[in-house]
């Protein structure tokens, strides 16, 4: 009877240390075939510098894409970063109420929603009216998928923040609100950089909202209120041709997708555990 | 103090934002798919007729391939991820069980487009040699492995919705284990129980409620994705039990669709799609939302 008990222990133990492994298997895939099926189009400098070209033709490039991913994340962020910091200290410092508990709701319920349907309702409000796509309103799209993440990561790091700081700087006369923006929020700021950074590398690896909103485009632009191509699409698209360059291009593309939103996520996560390392021997 | 007023304020206000998009979305989607929700009514819900040149539209097909491929995708993550948790969540091993942690967090973030552009090349075409095939040859006659099989299929695109979904469940499943209160553990070990007993005695029942929190959650996001299950679902609109057979989704309709409606009917009908896929994502999200809260406040 024990020893039936223990071999089923063992099982079972072996069974969850398999399942870790499992979980390891898709992760090392996805990146090394990315890896090395991007890498042979990655190698060629101009596949930096040049834009797009029509299936047959050598030496295109993501440079238009590129610039599309960077202007129409930059204009999100622009847009979601400063309300969503603003939205997750007021909730860290006032929210205790029943509304905050709405409020908070209502952002964890926005993080799930479909990217999709954000994209659907962006081009109602910021395309349909104007009758042609732009990159602007694909920003909108993106500040509303960036908005509760920021939001909620504020929050949390907030929260963490001591009463004694801000104890301190009301027993010294500051204002509530000068004692949250330049005495909580500077020392929460580690947690603060990463959350939006990691909203950041989501909204970099969106496609969903993308479609209806910017569409894409073959040619460089810099104007947002007109098409801008971006990472994201450029895999999506090529990768459904049936031409091996264009499907080289979307390898290409994802690789540079995959290792520009791995180092924003290593890199924030370094940067905030030598903080917190930094914090406890304080 | 008139001044922290005002802050208090201004900063609510931004907070309010949140909950103001969640409403405008909702209320956007559904004035724009006004004219499909009239004309079509109800058996819009119940048809299988999309047809976009007799401006015929009904949503069964999509509904069915969604609800399919999601509960396909949970099948396998469920299990996967609950191991997972369990690993990850016991003590001992920081470095090891660190470094699988930031794995499982990497995996989520990886872009859905790169997930659909592997399964589209790689995987697709492997799970289609190795298991579609063999399964399709010789146990052709049982409905799940019926019909000709594919490389972009129902099961395709669940297995890479499982890889996509196991994040959530792993790491919310961890934290719900962690905060299952030590003396339980140590009680149950205490009478004798081995670990796995004490795992599966007390444990899981003591996390059951924040674990199916988890479960729920995963199930919206594997509803809602959109462009990794378009690249390889095999979009034909058809009910079929059949696994490796192509099928169609709500969001994968409208990615395909919607930019090429001419007909004011058509795109109506694609934002009505949409009102129906973020109408139930938003209601099993809100639902896990509160499972899980209410499994975070029952805790002592």
């Amino acid at each position: 009877m024990n020893k039936r008990r223990l071999a089923v222990n063992a099982l079972a133990r072996a069974a969850v240390y398999l399942t870790a492994l499992l979980a390891l298997i898709p992760l090392g895939l996805v990146l090394s075939y990315t890896v090395a099926r991007g890498l042979p189009a990655v190698e060629h400098l101009s596949f930096f510098t040049n834009i797009e070209r029509p299936p047959g033709i050598p030496g295109g490039g993501i440079e238009h894409a590129i610039a599309g991913t960077a202007i129409m994340v930059g204009l999100a962020s622009l847009l979601a970063i400063p309300v969503g910091v603003l939205g997750g200290v007021h909730l860290a410092e006032y929210g205790h109420g029943r509304l905050a508990g709405w409020v908070r709701l209502a952002a964890d319920v926005l993080v799930g929603a479909p990217s999709i349907a954000i994209g659907l309702f962006a081009y109602a409000l910021f395309v349909a009216p104007f009758h042609h796509f732009s990159a602007v309103s694909a920003s909108i799209a993106l500040a509303v998928l960036m908005l509760p993440v920021v939001i909620r990561t504020t929050e949390a790091s907030v929260t963490l923040i001591p009463n004694g700081l801000r104890e301190a700087g009301l027993a010294l006369g500051l204002p509530r609100w000068r004692v949250s923006l330049q005495l909580v929020l500077p020392a929460a700021a580690p947690g603060v950089i990463t959350g939006a950074l990691l909203a950041v590398a989501r909204a970099a690896g969106e496609t969903a909202p993308l479609l209806f909103t910017t569409l894409g485009n073959r040619f460089f632009n810099l104007d947002p209120t007109h098409q801008m191509s971006s990472l994201t699409l450029i895999v999506f698209h090529d990768a459904l041709t049936p031409y091996d360059d264009l499907n080289q291009t979307a390898w290409g593309a994802a690789l540079v997708l995959v290792l520009l939103v791995l180092a924003v996520n290593l890199g924030s996560r370094f940067a905030l555990r030598r903080q917190l390392s930094l914090a406890g021997k304080l | 103090m008139v001044r922290a007023d005002r802050f208090r304020i201004l900063t609510g206000g931004t907070g309010l934002l949140a909950p103001l998009a969640l409403l405008l979305i909702v209320t956007v989607l559904v004035q724009q798919a006004w004219p499909a929700i009239v004309h079509f009514g109800p058996g819009f819900l119940t048809g299988r007729v999309w047809n976009p040149v007799s401006l015929n539209f009904a949503a069964l097909p999509y509904i069915y391939g969604t609800v399919a491929s999601a509960s396909i995708a949970l099948v396998i993550a469920i299990p996967v991820g609950i191991g997972v948790a369990l690993f990850l969540a016991e003590p001992g091993q920081a470095g090891l069980r660190g470094a699988i942690g930031i794995a499982v967090e990497l995996l989520a973030a990886i872009p859905s487009v790169v997930y659909g552009l592997w399964a589209l090349f790689v995987m697709g075409p492997f799970v289609f040699k190795a298991l579609e095939t063999p399964l399709n040859n010789r146990f052709g006659s049982f409905p799940l492995f019926s019909g000709t099989a594919r490389p972009t299929s129902l099961f395709t695109a669940g297995l890479i919705l499982a890889v996509m979904v196991l994040p959530t469940l792993a790491s919310i499943s961890r934290e719900v284990i962690r905060a299952v209160p030590g003396g339980l553990r140590e009680a149950s070990v205490a009478l004798g129980a081995t670990w796995w007993e004490t795992t599966w005695r007390v444990i899981l029942p003591a996390a059951r409620a924040g674990i199916f929190g988890a479960v729920v959650l995963a199930l919206g996001r594997a509803l809602g994705e959109t462009i990794a299950v378009t690249m390889t679902i095999g979009n034909r609109a058809q009910i079929s039990p059949a696994l490796f057979e192509p099928a169609y989704t709500l969001a994968a309709v409208i990615a395909n669709e919607f930019t090429e409606a001419t007909a004011p009917l058509h795109t109506a009908a694609l934002v009505e799609l949409g009102v129906v896929l973020i109408g139930v994502t938003l209601t099993v999200n809100l639902s896990a939302q509160l499972l899980l809260r209410a499994s975070a406040d029952a805790r002592p």
